[in-house]
């Protein structure tokens, strides 16, 4: 299971108020087996919502205006195939996806 | 009793208003998806309670809303909008080649016969269809696919479709509008496209024949005689009287011939309202005083309409797709502002009320008639 905090626009699409809890689909997945991508697509799957709004439909792009952060890492110039950190893949830290500070 | 909703798009989110005939007293209620860009809200004239919004911001993107019961709940549906095969090139500011990209929904038009079907224009300039009540969407692609395509350039403000309209007589006829390649017609339902854009005279197109390049900024016709189409440029008002074949100018004493939206009086077809702003360096008011000009002789000859309206230190836009009529026997009239007024008219233009005077910046306003 992992951990995802949503910004609040995104959490009001997808009606959730807190964080949310993924399983990552698959055979039991090794812990540090766990990509970037993989949570992405978790996060979509649960919540087809928000498909579009954190990377490109079409060519799996992060949004230029959206982040990605975890244990004080800054992974959003990082690939799908990224491994999260150890801490995020065993859920005892989140992965933050944030909106940039900018706009009026 | 009849009564009237209008539906808000403002840059924070969507407002409903809703009147009794009268136009009197008005509730208020919003914003719906608040923080969202909505740049435009439309009801189906066929189902008066299926509603489709375009939501959109720059950090996540694209959605359309739909609601089935009049504005009260929303649910997202379809927000793939794929270009038809490989997208190919239109000409970027500097006139080189730029790709085609997508940006957002500008503009929702629903169908005139089936609430299910909705046309969509978006940016980059391309219409799309859906016949599943916004869950999927198809690009009819022979618009963007036209000979002229690759040279169309965006205006200040990107390169939107921004206008379609359907003729509801001739049966398939259609016409789109896009900042700034032009005007364009369909006779087939809108598989093929032609620019109809003859007589159009555009300062820097040093070319008076110019198929293409012209910053329409909107067009209107009346239902009842859908040759006669009348058309606010990015500067001069236009009219056709054979589907935009040809265009004269009809501008004649307006104080200022720059503008964005135009509308017809809903039952008398040679009334019509524009909002004439000072120029295109400053999009307010002429001497800060805010008039709606109608003309109820087809053109030429406008008169102004300010009471009610401010008449000084007014210096707001009004946006193309911020004016709408309603379909009352005595027609009301109606528009918002960049300083979030939203005005109406129960008198076809002779005396203005502010419905609110505080929404965000309004990008949109239309108008549904209720039984």
């Amino acid at each position: 299971m992992i951990r995802v905090a949503l910004p609040a626009h995104l959490r009001t699409l997808a009606s959730v108020s807190g964080e949310v809890a993924l399983d990552i689909p698959g055979p039991a997945p090794d812990a540090a087996a766990v990509t970037l991508g993989m949570a992405l697509d978790a996060l979509e799957e649960r919540h087809p919502v928000l498909r579009g709004t954190i990377r490109d439909q079409a060519t799996g792009r992060r949004r230029a205006f959206v982040r990605f952060f975890a244990c004080q890492q800054d992974l959003s110039h990082e690939s799908a195939e990224f491994p999260l950190p150890q801490a995020v893949a065993a859920g005892a830290e989140p992965l933050l996806i944030v909106g940039a500070m900018a706009g009026g | 009793m009849s009564g009237v909703r209008v539906l808000v798009g403002t840059r924070k989110g969507a407002f409903v208003l809703t009147s009794d005939g009268t136009r009197q007293e008005w509730s208020v209620a919003g914003p719906e998806f608040p923080g969202w860009e909505i740049y435009h809200v439309k009801g189906s004239p066929v189902d008066r309670a299926r509603i489709y919004a375009s939501q959109s911001t720059g950090w996540f993107g694209q959605l359309i809303q739909r609601s089935d019961d009049g504005g009260r709940s929303w649910q997202p549906v379809g927000k793939e909008f794929a270009y038809d095969g490989i997208p190919g090139t239109h000409q970027w500011y500097d006139g080189t080649p730029h790709p085609w990209e997508f940006a957002r929904v500008w503009h929702l038009e629903p169908s005139l016969t089936d609430p299910d079907t909705v046309y969509a224009g978006v940016e980059d300039a391309a219409l799309f269809r859906s016949t599943d009540a916004g869950e999927t969407w198809q690009e009819l692609s022979g618009l963007r696919g036209h000979d002229t395509g690759s040279r169309w350039q965006p205006g200040a403000g990107g390169m939107c479709l921004h206008t379609i309209i359907q003729d509801p007589v001739n049966q398939g006829r259609m016409f789109a509008a896009i900042s700034a390649a032009g005007a364009f017609r369909s006779d087939d339902a809108g598989t093929t496209w032609r620019p109809i854009n003859h007589g159009l005279q555009s300062e820097g197109i040093p070319d008076p024949e110019a198929e293409i390049g012209h910053c329409v900024h909107r067009i209107a016709l009346h239902p009842s005689r859908p040759d006669v189409l009348f058309m606010q440029k990015h500067w001069d008002v236009m009219r056709s009287d054979d589907a935009g074949e040809n265009w004269h100018e009809v501008s004649g004493n307006l104080p200022s011939d720059f503008g964005f939206p135009i509308s017809v009086h809903a039952n008398e077809p040679d009334t019509v309202y524009v909002l004439p702003i000072t120029s295109d360096s400053y999009r307010f008011p002429p001497e800060g005083k805010l008039r709606v000009y109608r003309s109820r002789t087809g053109g030429n000859e406008w008169e102004a309409l300010s009471a009610g309206l401010p008449q000084q230190n007014c210096y707001v836009n009004v946006l193309r797709d911020a004016m709408d009529v309603d379909s009352l026997d005595e027609c009301g009239v109606y528009f918002g502002t960049t300083g979030g007024q939203v005005y109406v008219s129960a008198d076809g233009g002779d005396s203005w009320d502010a419905i609110v005077r505080d929404l965000p910046a309004v990008l949109s306003v239309e108008v549904q008639t209720l039984p």
